[in-house]
């Protein structure tokens, strides 16, 4: 096997924080297995920085079974490499040739500024999730199951949605660096689904408002978001949430009456 | 009035005013080409004539046509503010450019917009400031003999400057004299530079609404597994295929006929 192995140049972006500019620096990558995943490569490369004394290369990761939206990367061109539909953890060496150059940066965006190489502080998206992204439940007893009848079309598509891990790719794949992607799934996981009915347009509405504060760009329906997607949210969800945004904004106002203070 | 400011000041409600100016433009190109295909009709310039007489000096028309003045400058007002604003929120670009499948015009339609609008500059300035507002354009007389149906046509010199168009009949002869815009169109029409800024004009609203027109439903929010491949093919074959090749044709056609003369 050690005749299969690669040897690999890298260009990683290195930035000691937001504050600091930040530079590409070139590594050597050596007697990498084609089996290994891209991050596991990157510990073998962090290693050997360990052991020379140099600061490690410092990147996002936790589950490493692309569920959790952690793992980033904008790989060679592409946010988690160039394959479709997975995350960087779910990356294998073997996508790449052996004497390749991948170059490794941070997810660009105003929105996500740069914590530290390639980590990105993506809080940005927790607010604007903690701004609509629930629904209200009453206490007490436990509903029975299936009590409310949903359309299996219905849920299906909720659940598509619902597959969004929140990891960043969308906005930074989108030349705008547009948020609407990650908003509209979230907006329309429970926007099409009888439990988020009570705060359907007021989430609309809060969502769409924090992501605006946070400094995202605007959707010009490019669709990069869509093709790079690692759970492939489609681009159906952000027609979706601006439908229900001028709903609530242009005809669903709470106070329908002039004198209702 | 606060409440639509702000819908309009969020940043889906900017895309919302991108849409209707857009679509609005959309509809008034297929009224324009309609108009226009009177130019290949083989009578002098008569039908022409009368039709750029009509559209002037026809009350409803005029209101719709600043209207459409106000959409051409909103549509690029805010274009600008909204490319201002994408720009800003990536101040760090990518090393390598993203990859992903974004068709062409759908990353370039501020640079198809801004050649759009230089040719809507020259456009306006030749036809419409020339014919409104200067004597620079010559008169014709169009008699028709009701009789036989026989048209002849001849150069009308005005008694005054501020003379009006004129329709009358005098012994059982139709007298028409209008200003002669069709002269103009032959005159521009013989410069070859001129007929190549038309062409390459006609090449950029062909992209530009081949993402455009779809792109403005999407945004509106009407997406729609039945409607939405109805929305696509008008918006490829009607707004990027027919109606651009269609308005080229003119400037081609009168530039052939002045090198046969």
């Amino acid at each position: 096997m050690e005749q299969n192995n690669m040897n690999l140049t890298l260009k990683v972006w290195r930035q000691k924080n937001a504050q600091t500019p930040g530079k590409f620096v070139t590594y050597k990558a050596d007697g990498i297995s084609p089996d290994m995943s891209f991050l596991e490569m990157l510990d073998v490369v962090n290693e050997s920085l360990i052991h020379k004394n140099e600061e490690p290369i410092h990147f996002d990761h936790d589950c490493r079974e692309g569920i959790c939206g952690m793992c980033s990367l904008y790989i060679n061109g592409h946010p988690h490499g160039p394959k479709r539909a997975i995350t960087t953890c779910q990356l294998h060496m073997r996508t790449f040739h052996d004497g390749e150059t991948i170059t490794i940066e941070p997810w660009r965006a105003a929105a996500f500024p740069v914590i530290k190489d390639l980590a990105v502080d993506r809080s940005a998206f927790d607010r604007i999730q903690q701004a609509g992204g629930y629904i209200s439940v009453n206490t007490g007893g436990v509903p029975d199951a299936n009590e409310i009848a949903i359309p299996k079309v219905i849920a299906d598509e909720a659940f598509n949605s619902a597959t969004c891990i929140g990891c960043g790719a969308c906005v930074a794949a989108c030349k705008n660096a547009s948020a609407m992607l990650f908003v509209s799934a979230k907006v329309s996981q429970l926007g099409m689904l009888p439990q988020g009915q009570p705060e359907r347009y007021s989430r609309a509405q809060s969502m769409v408002a924090q992501m605006d504060a946070e400094g995202f760009g605007n959707c010009t329906n490019t669709r990069a978001c869509e093709a790079e997607c690692p759970k492939e949210i489609t681009l159906t969800n952000i027609a979706r949430m601006n439908n229900d945004y001028f709903s609530a904004k242009l005809f669903r106002e709470e106070h329908i009456h002039e004198n209702n203070g | 009035m606060s409440e639509f400011k702000q819908t309009f000041n969020s940043s889906l409600g900017k895309k919302l005013i991108m849409a209707l100016t857009g679509l609005f433009l959309c509809t008034f190109l297929i009224v324009h080409l309609g108009g226009n295909l009177l130019l290949f009709r083989n009578d002098n310039g008569y039908s022409f004539n009368v039709y750029a007489n009509f559209l002037t000096h026809f009350p409803p028309i005029e209101v719709i046509a600043y209207l459409l003045y106000l959409c051409i400058i909103v549509h690029s007002i805010y274009a600008l503010v909204l490319t201002i604003k994408n720009r800003r929120s990536r101040p760090v670009g990518y090393a390598v450019v993203n990859k992903s499948p974004a068709t062409w015009q759908s990353k370039n339609m501020g640079l198809l917009g801004a050649i759009l609008l230089f040719f809507i500059v020259v456009h306006m300035r030749d036809f419409w400031f020339r014919y409104k507002f200067t004597n620079e354009v010559t008169y014709k007389e169009y008699r028709t003999d009701l009789a036989t149906n026989q048209t002849t046509v001849a150069d009308y010199v005005p008694v005054s400057a501020d003379f009006e168009p004129t329709v009358s009949t005098e012994n059982n002869v139709e007298i028409v004299r209008v200003k002669d815009l069709h002269a103009n169109v032959v005159t521009s029409f013989s410069c070859l530079w001129y007929v190549i800024i038309y062409v390459l004009a006609m090449g950029a609203i062909a992209f530009h609404l081949k993402h455009g027109f779809q792109s403005a439903f999407r945004t509106l929010g009407w997406v729609h597994r039945k409607y939405t491949p109805v929305v696509e093919f008008i918006g490829t074959w009607l707004f990027a295929v027919i109606i651009p090749c269609l308005f080229a044709l003119m400037p081609i056609v009168y530039y052939i006929t002045s090198l046969k003369n």
